[in-house]
């Protein structure tokens, strides 16, 4: 199945990616190429097959106890943050 | 000069005080200083912490005190935090993401003693088997420099094969421990899902992504295992089963033991010349009292298209936290918040990972989930439901890690299906959680051809066994390239 160029405009928006107009039809070839790829899964029987979502069977996910485990490191996480003031991270106004 | 010794060998030679930490790790780093122009298979060097561990070992060595890997030089790749030091997933995107903590499996080789030289090259994010999707550039395969080592943990098996190292820490979400291995003709293991703690490791698909540790020989990867291994509270996915001694009961006698051969392996797009030395090797195991026989995993072809269903699914969420706000690359000047996000990620991200962020989004979007995402789920189960039938039938199951050897830089980046049909032999594991080693089974045009093993899970020990036996047997894993030795 072809995607079409706005499909695959749609798809960038949706993943917060901003594709240079000159690379969507590269995108638009590829990714097609790969929905053709992954359609051929169509073709398998999978009925009464239940969905796995992780391949230990039988194991769950813990829960650990609702205890403070870990200190205030703030500071140091905020040593790799592009602009922090006050301990706050920066962005563009959100709200006019 | 070269040194072709194991970790097996230096962890002895140190502890005999026959050599120093210090002077391992010396030549080691002149080594790879020397090879970066030919090979770039190291994105940080970190000669001057190196050398101060290696002081450290040296002395603890001298006490008679260490831990079992005391001294040894070993390298990560650069998917593991490593605390103070440039972590960047082969990404623009981390360029100078300094890790804040040491992942669980650097933590636990650095209290095991072994000595980290530096962060080695990788596919960006780990999406590649090429090692030409870094930012920092593709690595060179030591056999051929004009060819691939193979990816995503394509500098881990560069610099093994080199012989710059003599273990390095790699991860496998789909083959990439296993398939450059293969082409750069050294041993690698993916241990069982849960088995080795993913704390640490920057997540690309969590329910595939597995690390392990690429060595010359089986044994030296069981020694790394052994310290690596083990139930971590901090992943939630770590599974609380005894870590066995991995070292013990390697030489055992092999006879006796039944190996599948998958025929879905030995398919029209296997190359000839590999199927030969497959086949040699299996002999090998025929004459030492192991029983072979076929099997058919009928559902294994349909491993890829469903892996390139769940691997991007998982890496657009996972990559969804990159946003250029908390850390991470930030565009210049962002109009809006959504301008922030757009740019950050697009001018952080190289082509093939927002490729699979895109497929990701587009199976996970409303209309299309229940069509790809959820088949996909249930194919899977399929693959892990053949898999399991198999092994009530055979301890292993054997076969070739890749269908050719390794290609030439370029040959297979212009089409990613054609890329992602290289790790066709591997994806399956993965998707089932099991346990998978690619050993060194001979030469294909004078480039080195893999063995793969696959068992149930949680057998990393009747692999590490086998293939200890077979390179008992065998020299494979001894041969180094010619520019190298």
């Amino acid at each position: 199945m072809a995607l079409t160029r706005a499909q695959v405009e749609g798809i960038a928006h949706l993943a917060r990616l901003e594709l240079d107009p000159a690379e969507v039809p590269q995108y638009e070839q590829s990714l097609s190429r790969i929905v053709d790829f992954i359609g051929e899964l169509e073709r398998a029987s999978t009925t009464g097959v239940a969905p796995m979502a992780h391949p230990l069977a039988g194991l769950v996910q813990r829960l650990r106890a609702d205890e403070i485990t870990e200190q205030d490191d703030h500071a140091r996480y905020q040593r790799n943050a592009p602009e922090v003031v006050s301990g706050l991270y920066l962005v563009p106004k959100v709200i006019e | 000069m070269t040194d072709h010794r194991t970790v097996t060998q230096l962890a002895a030679a140190l502890r005999a005080r026959k050599v120093s930490s210090v002077e391992l790790v010396r030549a080691c780093l002149a080594r790879i200083e020397a090879s970066q122009p030919a090979l770039n298979a190291f994105i940080t060097i970190t000669a001057d912490q190196a050398l101060e561990q290696a002081e450290a070992a040296d002395r603890d060595l001298a006490a008679g005190r260490g831990g079992p890997l005391a001294g040894v030089p070993i390298g990560h790749k650069d998917l593991f935090c490593t605390a103070g030091v440039r972590t960047t997933c082969g990404s623009r995107m981390l360029e100078n993401f300094v890790a804040p903590y040491d992942a669980t499996v650097v933590a636990r080789l650095k209290a095991a003693g072994a000595v980290m030289l530096g962060k080695l090259n990788m596919d960006e994010f780990a999406m590649g088997s090429s090692n030409e999707t870094s930012y920092f550039g593709p690595v060179r395969n030591p056999w051929k420099t004009d060819l691939v080592p193979g990816g995503s943990s394509g500098g881990s098996a560069a610099a093994v094969a080199a012989r710059l190292l003599p273990a390095a820490t790699a991860t496998d979400t789909g083959g990439s421990i296993r398939q450059p291995a293969a082409f750069c003709g050294v041993t690698g293991i993916k241990p069982t899902y849960g088995r080795v703690s993913r704390y640490g490791m920057i997540a690309f698909a969590s329910s595939l992504d597995q690390g392990g540790v690429i060595a010359q020989t089986a044994e030296d990867c069981a020694r790394l295992l052994r310290s690596m291994a083990g139930f971590d509270p901090r992943d939630s996915t770590s599974v609380d089963i005894p870590v066995p001694d991995y070292l013990a009961g390697l030489d055992a006698p092999l006879a006796g033991v039944r190996i599948g051969l998958l025929k879905e392996f030995f398919d029209t797009g296997l190359d000839a010349g590999y199927e030969r030395r497959v086949r040699e090797a299996l002999a090998v195991f025929e004459r030492l009292g192991a029983r072979l026989c076929e099997l058919s995993l009928p559902n294994i072809p349909r491993s890829v298209p469903a892996y390139y269903v769940v691997a991007p699914a998982e890496c657009s969420s996972n990559l969804a936290r990159f946003d250029g706000v908390r850390f991470g690359h930030r565009c210049r000047n962002p109009r809006d918040l959504i301008d922030l996000y757009k740019r950050s990620r697009s001018e952080g991200f190289g082509v093939e990972v927002k490729r699979r962020i895109m497929t990701g989004t587009y199976v996970l979007s409303a209309g299309y989930y229940d069509d790809y995402y959820l088949k996909a789920q249930r194919v899977r189960r399929l693959v892990a439901g053949d898999f399991e039938r198999a092994f009530a039938e055979v301890d292993l199951l054997m076969g070739p890690t890749t269908p050719t050897a390794a290609f030439a830089l370029g040959a297979k980046s212009a089409d990613p299906i054609t890329m992602y049909l290289n790790d066709i032999y591997t994806i399956s594991a993965n998707l089932a959680g099991l346990p998978a080693m690619s050993v060194p089974c001979g030469f294909v045009d004078g480039l080195p051809a893999g063995l793969q093993i696959i068992g149930p899970h949680f057998a990393e020990q009747r692999l590490l066994h086998a293939a200890h036996c077979f390179q008992l047997e065998t020299d494979w894993h001894a041969h180094v390239p010619e520019r190298c030795a």
